[in-house]
């Protein structure tokens, strides 16, 4: 199943397919080295990881067109544990994070990400790109004026040159930056950082190495809590990504095999000498704009990533690192979504408030786990208030028998148990109390609580209760879920009844 | 009989095969008294894309720009694809009104027609579909792309048409005593399609000494359910090429088989006898499953 394609994910596209390729490789490049520098790992981890990420992913990946490699997102993730305990630990998280990621696709968990709403998922996108903005800070502070104007240039050439007529489309604009950053900076003998300064470049193709880490409790126990939030994180940005490119080319995807694909690749890069990943918004977007929606644009990126890098390390090393900041503030930049900030006013308050919640928690935290965590939390206290509304009772008094009729109308849930015991009279001197709940749906034992303690109380004030439709009413507590899901049957409990 | 459940379907695709599809659909359709349904599929190729900006930069709201961008395209596209699909089927129902079939139901789908046609298949009687769609059009030593998984998926009768139509006064049984070719042979003792028509009963053997005395209680059973006329006939050699041979020699106009009876790990090393009969026949093939 793993390794099922089919032909035309392949070979239905081949012309855009290679030119998109070769453009998502030579922005994967200036990419994989700044998430290097942000894990404080030598380029050439990030670089080994992009590349056999993005070919394991091409194979056994569940969405054709997307682009996985070394991440910003799993990169702030995995920052202590390079400080602490060294790149060998590194790789050894990045084995477990993918013997996690798999287990995940078979037990088929990739559904869970339906709980994820949109407002979580548009605030882990803007707190990354937020992340990525502010890791480039550090090559921004204490530099010379050089460093500034070479990134204000290399921003013109990136958002200007599209619009040179001709060669303006056809020549990636990232790639036309470094170059002429590079040119720039070795013609004027500028001092200013290059990437040569920040670690090692591949010079060899990658190797086959098990992580030189003792094979002990101890070791697990220090590798496991990062490779737990790297595992979640890495899923939860390749799934977002994966609906980003379904609704682009409006195809669908098997995001259970993208859980399996992503955990395959990650086992594959801690193998090679590379640090775990996921898919990356940005890139894929790059992708699709360029043409690429088969296998093997991914196939192409990855491993034109790596001859490029192999083969021309010695011209890498003297890339300034201003024009890889631009190229991330370009990829920060795009990675935002604009179109929140516009619907700030429009959507509900509540809507907002998950989101700039996710955001704020995430840049705190530079943790994107802990964000949607809180985010999906907040997104459900809020659901739980807004059903908690759709409650109501009312009552009629029928004098000749001094006999009190409540109708209960609505969903009485943890939530609304309080509202719904507030709502009975306990003061009024009757003889009898009929409590109708043929339109009421019972959720949960905190309801079912409220309901014994209304009746109790009336007891105690000295009237005969009689409860009408109870069983109808409770028959929503019922977990079996399964029974529920034919129509007629959801008719049966949510109909008037 | 309900006529919502038993239509015969024709499948168009405005290759040059499509008339003769519409003329075989309306002829079962008069015969078994049956409505008559016409499918258009409207082809999309997300695998191939729409635009290619090798620009390789991204900006505020670039994401929402590109959706918006590939939805035009599309939807101009999808929107012209529509409108061809119309006059196809315009066209297609105006000759098969003409051919006698009195209210004729169009239909277009999106997508897939393999997926579209095991949706539809509880209300196929009879599928019509051509040997070959628009894409191998000019080639007539290939079978549709699509036609081997159709035909492996439906459980229906299939009539494939490959030539222009001629209204079938002989036909051909290809009987092969396989469960699949006496279900074939219960289905046209059953079907008023074959009323009337000269039946040949053909047996194609390796071995010499078999004769067509085998074939006499099928012939029987045809004779007494069916009402149908049979000469029987035993041949031998290459079952396909003798079957091809016996249908030129006695101007056959229409072949009736089951098909596709052999597990596919068979059809994969030895070649599927359907295949072949489907590659070397000259008229029009049923296939009954």
């Amino acid at each position: 199943m793993l390794f099922l394609s089919k032909k035309q994910d392949w070979l239905g596209n081949i012309r855009s397919d290679v030119l998109a390729g070769l453009v998502v490789a030579l922005a994967l490049i200036p990419e994989a080295i700044a998430f290097s520098i942000i894990a404080g790992v030598d380029p050439k981890v990030g670089l080994y990881a992009s590349f056999c990420i993005a070919v394991i992913t091409a194979f056994v990946g569940g969405r054709p067109g997307m682009i996985s490699a070394a991440t910003g997102a799993m990169a702030l993730l995995m920052v202590t544990l390079v400080k602490d305990h060294g790149l060998q630990y590194l790789l050894a998280a990045t084995l477990l994070t993918g013997m996690l990621q798999i287990i995940t696709g078979y037990l088929k968990l990739g559904s869970l990400m339906s709980f994820v709403s949109r407002s979580v998922v548009t605030g882990f996108v803007n707190a990354l790109a937020i992340l990525i903005f502010m890791a480039q800070l550090p090559e921004l502070t204490h530099v010379t004026w050089h460093v500034y104007a070479m990134t204000a240039g290399g921003l013109g050439i990136i958002y200007l040159f599209p619009y040179i007529p001709v060669i303006g489309k056809s020549l990636p604009s990232p790639l036309v930056c470094i170059v002429a950053l590079t040119v720039i900076a070795i013609y004027l003998h500028l001092d200013i950082r290059t990437v040569g300064d920040m670690g090692e470049l591949p010079d060899t193709l990658p190797i086959f190495l098990w992580p030189e880490v003792p094979l002990t409790l101890e070791t697990l126990k220090v590798i496991l809590p990062y490779s737990v939030p790297l595992a979640v994180v890495g899923l939860l940005e390749s799934l977002m990504t994966a609906t980003i490119i379904d609704d682009l080319t409006d195809t669908p995807s098997d995001k259970n095999r993208e859980c399996k694909g992503q955990g395959l690749a990650n086992i594959g890069s801690g193998l090679l000498g590379g640090m775990a990943g996921c898919a990356m918004i940005g890139q894929s977007v790059i992708n699709i704009k360029s043409g690429g929606r088969g296998r093997l644009s991914t196939l192409i990126a990855g491993s034109f990533l790596l001859i490029m890098v192999v083969f021309l390390d010695a011209w890498i090393s003297r890339i300034p690192m201003a024009a890889l900041v631009s190229v991330m503030i370009m990829v920060s930049i795009g990675t935002f979504s604009w179109s929140s900030i516009v619907n700030l006013k429009q959507h509900p308050l509540s809507t907002n408030v998950v989101m700039v919640a996710t955001v704020i928690v995430v840049v705190w935290t530079h943790n994107l786990a802990f964000g949607v965590f809180v985010g999906v939390l907040l997104a459900s206290l809020f659901f739980a208030n807004k059903i908690g509304h759709f409650m109501y009772v009312e009552s009629k008094l029928d004098e000749v028998t001094n006999t009190r009729t409540y109708h209960v109308i609505g969903q009485v849930f943890f939530n609304s148990a309080d509202k719904f015991t507030a709502a009975f009279d306990f003061k009024e001197a009757v003889d009898k109390v009929v409590i109708d709940l043929h339109r009421a749906h019972f959720w949960d034992i905190s309801s079912v609580t409220a309901l014994d303690k209304v009746v109790i109380k009336f007891r105690r004030e000295g009237a005969e209760v009689e409860l009408i439709g109870l069983n109808e009413a409770s028959s929503t507590i019922v977990d079996r879920f399964g029974i529920h899901d034919k129509p007629e049957e959801i008719e049966k409990i949510m109909g008037g009844h | 009989m309900n006529t919502n459940t038993n239509r015969v379907l024709a499948c168009i695709d405005g290759s040059i095969l499509s008339e003769a599809v519409c003329d075989y659909a309306a002829w079962i359709a008069q015969r078994v008294d049956a409505p008559l349904k016409l499918l258009h599929m409207i082809d999309h190729h997300p695998e191939t894309a729409a635009i290619s900006d090798l620009s390789g930069n991204i900006g505020l709201g670039s994401q929402e720009h590109l959706l918006e961008e590939l939805t035009a395209v599309e939807q101009q596209r999808s929107k012209l694809r529509l409108q061809q699909g119309k006059l196809l089927l315009q066209a297609a129902k105006d000759r098969v009104i003409q051919a006698g079939v009195a209210t004729p139901d169009s239909n277009q789908r999106h997508g897939s027609l393999v997926e579209s046609l095991i949706e539809l298949e509880e209300s196929i009687r009879v599928l019509v579909i051509g040997i070959r769609g628009k894409v191998h059009e000019n080639q007539p030593d290939k079978i549709g792309a699509k036609l081997e998984s159709i035909i492996r998926s439906l459980r229906k009768p299939i009539l494939v048409v490959n030539e222009a139509f001629k209204a079938p006064q002989r036909i051909m049984i290809a009987y092969d005593g396989s469960k699949a070719a006496d279900k074939a042979i219960d289905i046209v003792a059953t079907s008023p399609l074959y009323k009337g028509l000269a039946c040949h009963l053909v047996y194609v053997s390796k071995d010499a000494t078999a004769t067509e005395q085998w074939l006499q209680p099928v012939a029987e059973k045809l004779t007494k359910a069916g009402g149908i006329e049979v000469i029987t006939k035993k041949l031998q050699g290459k079952p396909d090429q003798a079957l091809c041979e016996y249908q030129d020699k006695h101007d056959i106009d229409m072949t009736v088989m089951g098909a596709f009876s052999h597990a596919r790990i068979h059809d994969l090393l030895l070649g599927s006898f359907t295949a072949k009969m489907l590659l070397n026949t000259h008229k029009p093939l049923l296939l009954l499953r």
